[in-house]
């Protein structure tokens, strides 16, 4: 990458935004000392000095709740596209390796993959699997699967008709040697650059499945869970669902920016 | 197209049809403890094994599951959906009764989406000045959550401003808001591709050509660039349908709209599979369905496909 992306305007907000989500994942305790489980005072405070975000129904801070639940957010997604980049590359190594009638079964697969509106996905994964953080996430992982198949088996196909492959082979390499040494580690840079690009999506399809009730249970702090928890209260306090929701945006929009310029320097 | 080549298309959408209904069986219907088991097995119902073994029955539960998926494969095609774990009624009339509102909702909504992506187009094509802005636009409304769309806009017009009354509106009142909801996450893919191919057909030989006989920016960009440039947006329509029914799902849930999505939501709450597999399958036949049109039509519509494929 060189400097002049570096100092785009947009690049170096998203990169500070995104730099402050990681942050707040990692050590929320950095940016507030409210609690974000039990409530300190007063219910429903509009925003002040004392309180950011203001409070919720039950007097919780409500910006410490949105900061504790940055690390839901980020790990969540952080899973889902490890589940996706995961098990679609493998099944798009395999098929692209070896074709024949396994290429054209795991490719059908795809197919099906595709053919799921990929909410729908999700909750099919969900009644199986039952509520919670680490399922939702599978869920999320899982409408990826095929995308990252897809490429992953197109990349192998053109990297294994390289010329430094069939010299791999010629020295007397194992097929598998060959697979793991050359093709896969050749294949693997769109497929990174996908997942960079899947990340934010992933956090709005989480924030999603928080917000219909599918994931973390309830007193823990969820983006989405946050704004489901708000909806009794949009007559009168604004800040409950304004706030978070700008601060999802922020993050996800940081994410796609910075993912697409990652992407685009990948090709 | 060949007859032969449409055959083959044809049953290739079969295919995945066959193959998405026995993955969705296999998943939903055989494993792992089938929904009347985790329905009735709770101890707080009382139920004795003999009871459960006499629903198992009456769900035809109890027979052998290849027995079970040919029942239930005979069904789908003669559009008996099953019946409800929740409530035992008829999924198919279920479904029929839920399937005007999101019907109406997504309709609204996809042709609202048409409008914002069509002014986004022409508004980046026009004016210089909002070209960045426009152009920004598309990547604000993908990182937007629908479901908080939705409540912002029940706060800002229904409380704020008192536009939409939120208790006692008419029918065609109460479609506003959610038709507006669904209608961004639909409207940012389709600006996007819009934009983009708007920018492929400005570069072609021909509209230099058209130019330099002197024709105006409006009538070059409605009359040729345009024409030319909605052709490729047909492409994504099978994404634009999934993103439908995502959204109907979640605006259904937010607004309280009775519909699929709702119908959805409460199948998941209560572990209802056999309501989400028959969702499940109806969404991925109109998929693959779509996507088999687009398909067919790319050539009639596109005179360039056809001759391609003729040489």
């Amino acid at each position: 990458m060189n400097t002049a992306t570096f100092k785009k305007p947009s690049v170096i907000l998203a990169s500070i935004i995104l730099i402050l989500a990681v942050l707040a994942a990692l050590v929320p305790g950095l940016f507030t000392s409210h609690n974000p489980l039990s409530g300190t005072s007063g219910a429903l405070l509009s925003p002040s000095l004392e309180h950011w975000f203001g409070t919720d129904s039950v007097g919780r801070d409500l910006y410490s709740r949105v900061i504790y639940g940055t690390r839901q957010s980020l790990l969540g997604a952080l899973v889902a596209v490890l589940v996706g980049l995961v098990v679609g590359t493998i099944l798009g190594l395999i098929a692209g390796a070896q074709g024949g009638w396994l290429d054209a079964l795991l490719m059908r697969i795809v197919d099906v993959l595709l053919s799921i509106p990929s909410l729908l996905l999700s909750l099919s994964v969900i009644i199986l699997l039952g509520y919670g953080t680490v399922n939702a996430a599978i869920a999320v992982g899982i409408t990826s699967v095929a995308t990252f198949a897809r490429l992953a088996r197109s990349q192998v196909i053109s990297v294994s008709s390289l010329d430094f492959v069939e010299a791999a082979y010629g020295s007397g390499a194992s097929r598998f040697q060959v697979l793991t040494r050359h093709i896969l580690p050749n294949s693997l840079t769109p497929v990174i650059a996908l997942a960079a690009v899947q990340f934010g999506s992933a956090i709005l399809q989480l924030s999603v499945l928080g917000f219909l009730g599918y994931g973390a249970p309830a007193p823990t702090p969820e983006w989405g869970l946050i704004i489901a928890d708000a909806r009794d209260y949009i007559a009168t306090s604004w800040w409950l669902t304004v706030l978070p929701g700008a601060v999802i945006i922020a993050v996800v929009m940081s994410a796609n920016h910075l993912s697409h310029i990652v992407q685009k320097k990948a090709r | 197209m060949t007859a032969r080549q449409l055959w083959l298309r044809i049953g290739q959408a079969l295919l995945v049809l066959l193959a998405t209904y026995t993955l969705a069986f296999i998943l939903l219907s055989a494993l792992p403890s089938d929904a009347i088991m985790a329905r009735y097995a709770s101890p707080d119902l009382g139920l004795s094994s003999d009871e459960i073994n006499a629903i198992r029955a009456e769900y035809g539960a109890d027979k052998p599951l290849i027995v079970q998926y040919f029942t239930s494969l005979f069904g789908f095609l003669t559009g008996n959906f099953g019946y409800s774990v929740q409530t035992g009624a008829s999924i198919a009339s279920m479904v029929a009764e839920a399937l005007p509102g999101t019907l109406a909702l997504a309709i609204s909504a996809f042709v609202l989406a048409c409008i914002w992506a069509l002014l986004i187009a022409v508004a980046a094509s026009f004016s210089r000045g909002l070209r960045g802005f426009v152009l920004g636009l598309p990547s604000l409304m993908v990182s937007l959550p629908s479901f908080w769309i939705g409540i912002i806009l029940i706060q800002l017009v229904s409380f704020k401003l008192g536009w939409v009354p939120v208790i006692g509106a008419s029918p065609v009142q109460s479609l506003i808001l959610p038709a507006l909801t669904l209608s961004i996450p639909i409207a940012a893919p389709l600006a996007q591709v819009l934009v983009r191919s708007i920018e492929d057909v400005e570069r072609q030989p021909f509209i230099s050509v058209v130019k330099a006989r002197g024709a105006s920016r409006s009538r070059i960009f409605f009359g040729n660039v345009l024409r030319n440039a909605i052709l490729p947006a047909l492409t994504i329509a099978g994404v634009l349908f999934g993103e439908l029914v995502g959204g109907a799902v979640v605006t259904e849930a937010v607004f309280g709209r009775a519909g699929i999505g709702q119908m959805t939501v409460n199948a998941v709450a209560n572990r209802d599979t056999p309501v989400l597999m028959a969702v499940v399958v109806i969404a991925a036949t109109l998929y693959v369905l779509i996507n088999l049109l687009v398909d067919l039509l790319h050539p009639v519509l596109d005179p360039r496909v056809r001759r391609k494929e003729r040489a």
